[in-house]
C-alpha cells in the first residue's frame, strides 16, 4: 500500500491514512538512523534537486542528509547562485533542471503556491519544503512523529501553538495535519499576529495565553520575526516576552507537568522561549531535529517509488 | 478584414468608402432613451439612423437587408473602462487590436485609461490616442490623468486635455493618495464638467496584498487586500466630492461596503456614479484557488456576500455602469508564481456574454437595464451623444443574439492577450453584429 498523494504540497486535505503511513515509515527509518551504517539503498540512482529560493539551514541540511541516507543523488540549487538573478522565470528554471533528467524536487520558496505551480511545469515529484505563508508539511510531520514517540499517541492530545500565527506556515501545516489526526490544536498570539478572519484555519484561535496553555499536552512557541516589531505588530520585545514568551514561571503554573516543549527553530532565546525552558527536561527540540531526517526519508521514499516494508 | 474563428472584424476602416444604406428588420429593438421595446425595422443611411418604424419600409430590393429575427437591436455598447496599453506596452495590446476586441464584443465605443507609458497626462498624448484610433472599428474616448505622470503630486492640465478630446480624468491603477491633491483635482475638474474617475485603494492597507483578505487568502498563505482598503478610499472620495461639489465616478466597485457608501452618498445628493465589472458579480475569492493567476486582479475577487451586494447594487441602480476593466497582459506575466503575477484580466470579448448569462438570463436585471448600464449611462457620464437609436443619431448599433450558446475560448480572441478569468465558461448570448456609423464592423461566425 502506498500514498494516495503524488506530491507533498501541504497537509491540508491529506488523509489520515497517508499521514499515518508516513509516520510509521519514519519510525522504521528512525531505527535505521540508530545503526552504525545509516544508509539504505532504496533510492539509489534517483536524482533529487533541492531548489531553495529562501535561506534555510536545518531544513535544507535535513533533506540533503535524508537523500544521502537513501542513497539518492542530491543536487543543490539556491537562488543566490543561479540564473534567477538574471531574471529567469521559475518555469524556465524548473524545465531546464528537468531537462537534465531529475526525479524529484524539494522546493522552498518565498511565494505561496510555488510547489503547486511546479507540478504544472514538470513531471517530477514535488515536495514542499516551505512556501511563503502557506505550508511547511515536513515540519508538521516531524512534529507529529516526535509527539507520538514521546506520548505514545496523537488522538485527543491538545497542542498550543504560540506566536506569529499569521505569518507561520508551520502553524498552518500543524493545524491541518494534527486536526486530521484527531488532535486539538489551539493557535495563540497577539491579535495583530493572528488571521483577521479567525475561522480561516479551522481550529480555535485566541489571544489569551492562559486559555491556550490550559490543559495543553504540547506547547510550541513559534519563532518571532523581529522585523514584525518595526512593522507595528507589537510595541516592544519586552511586552511580547511578558505576554507570550514561555518561561519557567509560566511553565510551572501549568497543571500538566509532563508537557512537551517544541520549537520549529531557530529559537530567539529569551524572547518566545526562555533558555532554561528550551534546554530543560520538557524540551524535545533536538529530538525534533533528529526526527526531521527520518520523516524526510519517509516522504522521499514513499513518493520516490519506494515500496513500504 | 481580420478573420478569426469567432468572426470577422472590418479593420482598417476606410472612411473614404461610400457607405451603403442598411436595413435591419424583424429584430426586438431596445432603446430605453426613447422608451422603445418591441419589433421595429431600422433604416440606416449616411451613417445615421434614418428611420425606425413598425412596418418594413418599401425600398429597392438591392438594399443590404439584415434579418434580426429573434435578436435584439440595441444602441452600440460602450465600455468606459479599458486599458489599450498603447503607447508603451504594444506587446500586450494596441489601439488596433483592443478596438477589434471591442467590436467583436459588441462595443462601438470605449474609454481608455491613461496608465500607459508614458501616461496620458497632456494634450499631445491624448491626441496620439485619438489619431491612432481613427481607422479603428470602435470609437475611442481617452481618459486623461488626474495628476502628472500618475504620481499623485501635481494635477495634470485638464483644460488642454479636454480640448484635445479627453472626456474624463483618472489616475486608474491607484488612488490619488494625498487628500489635498485630490481636493484640488476635484475642484479644478468642475470647470470642464468632466467626471473624475476614482480608483479607490488605500495603499497603506493593500500593499503587498495579492488577493482578497479573508479565509481563502489565509488558507492559501497569500497576503490579503482587505475590503477596507477600497472602502476607506471610496468614503474619502465621496466626502471630497460632496464638499467640493465635483462629479465623481467610482471605478470597479468590488465590495458590499463600497456599494453601501455609494448608495448613502446618492441619497444625500452627492454627484456620484459607480461602476462594477463582470468578474465581481460572477466570481469570488474561492475561485482563485489553487493559485489561478487569471483570477488575479485589482481590486481582487471578494466573497459571496460581496457578490450578492454588487448584484443588489446593480438591481437598485446604485451601480450605474458595467465596464470590463479590460487589462491585457502577456502570458509570461501570468504564467508565474501567484505573488509575481500581474494584476488584471481581459474582458471586452466576454462582457456581453457574462452579463446576459449571469444577470439578464437569471432575471436580476432586464435587457433594457443592460442597455442602460452598458450604453446609455456610460455615454451620459462621459457627456457623449451615443446610447440611443433616435432618428438622426449616429448609427452605432449592436445586434445581440440572446440565445446563442457558446464557450469562451481565449485562442479566438481578437485581443492580443489571453488572460481571461472566464476560460472555458459556457455562456448564453453574444454580440452577433456590431455596426459603427452605419458600417458593419463585426459579424459573428454562427459556428462559434
Amino acid at each position: 500500500m502506498g500514498l494516495h498523494i503524488q506530491h507533498l504540497l501541504g497537509l491540508e486535505g491529506v488523509s489520515r491514512e497517508d499521514i499515518t503511513l508516513i509516520l510509521d515509515t519514519a519510525d522504521s527509518f528512525y531505527e535505521v538512523l540508530q545503526r552504525e551504517i545509516k544508509v539504505v539503498p532504496t533510492l539509489r540512482g534517483k536524482t533529487i534537486v533541492n531548489l531553495f529560493y529562501e535561506n534555510s539551514t536545518r531544513t535544507r541540511i535535513s533533506f540533503e542528509l535524508a537523500e544521502k541516507r537513501l542513497s539518492a543523488s542530491p543536487l543543490n540549487f539556491s537562488a543566490s547562485t543561479s540564473s534567477v538573478n538574471k531574471g529567469e522565470t521559475l518555469r524556465d528554471t524548473i524545465q531546464n533542471i528537468e531537462a537534465m533528467k531529475i526525479d524529484m524536487v524539494v522546493v522552498r520558496h518565498f511565494s505561496a503556491g510555488v510547489p503547486f505551480f511546479l507540478t504544472k511545469c514538470t513531471d517530477a515529484v514535488i515536495i514542499n519544503a516551505g512556501d511563503g505563508l502557506h505550508e511547511h508539511p515536513t515540519q508538521a510531520l516531524l512534529d507529529m512523529m516526535t509527539i507520538r514517540q514521546k506520548l505514545g499517541k496523537l488522538e485527543g492530545l491538545k497542542v498550543a501553538i504560540i506566536g506569529d500565527v499569521f505569518h507561520s506556515r508551520v502553524a498552518r501545516s500543524n493545524a491541518w495535519g494534527m486536526s486530521t489526526m484527531g488532535m486539538n490544536v489551539v493557535l495563540c498570539g497577539p491579535p495583530t499576529l493572528l488571521p483577521q478572519h479567525r475561522e480561516s484555519i479551522g481550529v480555535p484561535v485566541t489571544d489569551n495565553l492562559e486559555e491556550a496553555l490550559d490543559g495543553a499536552d504540547v506547547i510550541m512557541p513559534l519563532r518571532l520575526q523581529l522585523e514584525r516589531q518595526a512593522s507595528g505588530a507589537f510595541p516592544t520585545i519586552r511586552e511580547y516576552r511578558d505576554r507570550y514568551g514561555l518561561d519557567l514561571d509560566k511553565l510551572s503554573s501549568l497543571s500538566k507537568r509532563d508537557v512537551l516543549i517544541m520549537h520549529p527553530g531557530p529559537i530567539n532565546r529569551g524572547i518566545e522561549l526562555a533558555s532554561d525552558v528550551a534546554d530543560g527536561p520538557n524540551s524535545v527540540i533536538l529530538e525534533q531535529v533528529t526526527n526531521g531526517v527520518a520523516v524526510r526519508m519517509a516522504v522521499l521514499y514513499l513518493l520516490g517509488g519506494g515500496e513500504n516494508g | 478584414m481580420v478573420k478569426k474563428q469567432s468572426g470577422i472584424v472590418n479593420y482598417p476602416l476606410h472612411s473614404s468608402v461610400k457607405d451603403e444604406p442598411v436595413l435591419i428588420i424583424n429584430g426586438r429593438l431596445i432603446d430605453p432613451v426613447n422608451n422603445r421595446d418591441g419589433i421595429y425595422h431600422i433604416l440606416i443611411e449616411d451613417g445615421k439612423i434614418k428611420s425606425v418604424s413598425d412596418s418594413i419600409p418599401a425600398l429597392s430590393s438591392s438594399i443590404r437587408t439584415i434579418d434580426a429575427k429573434n435578436k435584439w437591436i440595441i444602441p452600440g455598447l460602450m465600455d468606459m473602462h479599458v486599458h489599450l496599453r498603447e503607447p508603451g506596452r504594444e506587446d500586450k495590446e494596441t489601439i488596433a487590436t483592443g478596438t477589434q476586441a471591442a467590436a467583436a464584443g459588441g462595443f462601438t465605443s470605449v474609454a481608455c485609461m491613461p496608465n500607459t507609458t508614458p501616461a496620458l497626462d497632456e494634450e499631445s498624448k491624448i491626441r496620439y490616442v485619438i489619431q491612432h484610433g481613427e481607422d479603428c472599428p470602435c470609437k475611442i474616448y481617452p481618459i486623461g490623468a488626474i495628476t502628472k505622470g500618475l504620481e499623485g503630486e501635481e494635477i495634470a492640465p485638464m483644460g488642454e486635455m479636454v480640448k484635445a478630446g479627453a472626456r474624463a480624468v483618472s489616475d486608474d491603477g491607484k488612488s490619488v493618495a494625498k487628500s489635498n491633491v485630490m481636493r484640488n483635482a476635484l475642484n479644478y475638474s468642475k470647470s470642464f464638467n468632466i467626471p473624475v474617475i476614482c480608483h479607490c485603494e488605500e495603499a497603506a492597507l493593500s500593499q503587498k496584498g495579492h488577493m482578497n483578505e479573508g479565509v481563502v487568502s489565509t488558507r492559501l498563505g497569500i497576503r490579503g487586500i482587505p475590503t477596507i482598503a477600497e472602502e476607506i478610499a471610496v468614503a474619502r472620495d465621496l466626502l471630497l466630492a460632496e464638499y467640493t461639489g465635483a462629479r465623481v465616478h467610482i471605478a470597479h466597485v468590488s465590495t458590499a461596503g463600497s456599494v453601501r457608501l455609494v448608495r448613502d452618498a446618492k441619497s444625500r445628493g452627492v454627484k456620484v456614479t459607480a461602476e462594477t465589472c463582470p468578474h465581481y458579480f460572477t466570481l469570488i475569492d474561492q475561485d482563485v484557488g489553487p493559485y489561478d493567476t487569471n483570477k488575479k486582479m485589482n481590486p481582487p475577487l471578494r466573497t459571496a456576500a460581496d457578490r450578492e451586494a454588487i448584484i443588489a447594487g446593480l438591481i437598485d441602480g446604485t451601480i450605474d455602469v458595467i465596464a470590463s476593466d479590460h487589462a491585457p497582459h502577456v502570458s509570461e506575466e501570468k504564467d508565474v508564481e501567484f505573488d509575481a503575477a500581474a494584476f488584471g484580466v481581459v474582458g471586452l470579448e466576454t462582457s456581453v456574454g457574462i452579463v446576459l448569462t449571469y444577470l439578464v438570463d437569471k432575471g436580476f436585471i432586464s435587457a433594457s437595464d443592460m442597455v442602460e448600464k452598458m450604453s446609455v449611462e456610460p455615454n451620459r457620464i462621459m457627456g457623449l451623444s451615443g446610447g440611443t437609436l433616435s432618428c438622426g443619431a449616429a448609427a452605432d448599433v449592436t445586434i445581440i443574439d440572446p440565445q446563442a450558446n457558446w464557450i469562451v475560448k481565449p485562442e479566438y480572441f481578437f485581443s492580443k492577450s489571453r488572460n481571461t478569468a472566464f476560460n472555458g465558461f459556457s455562456l448564453k448570448g453574444y454580440a452577433w453584429m456590431t455596426i459603427l456609423d452605419g458600417r458593419v464592423v463585426f459579424e459573428r461566425n454562427e459556428c462559434c
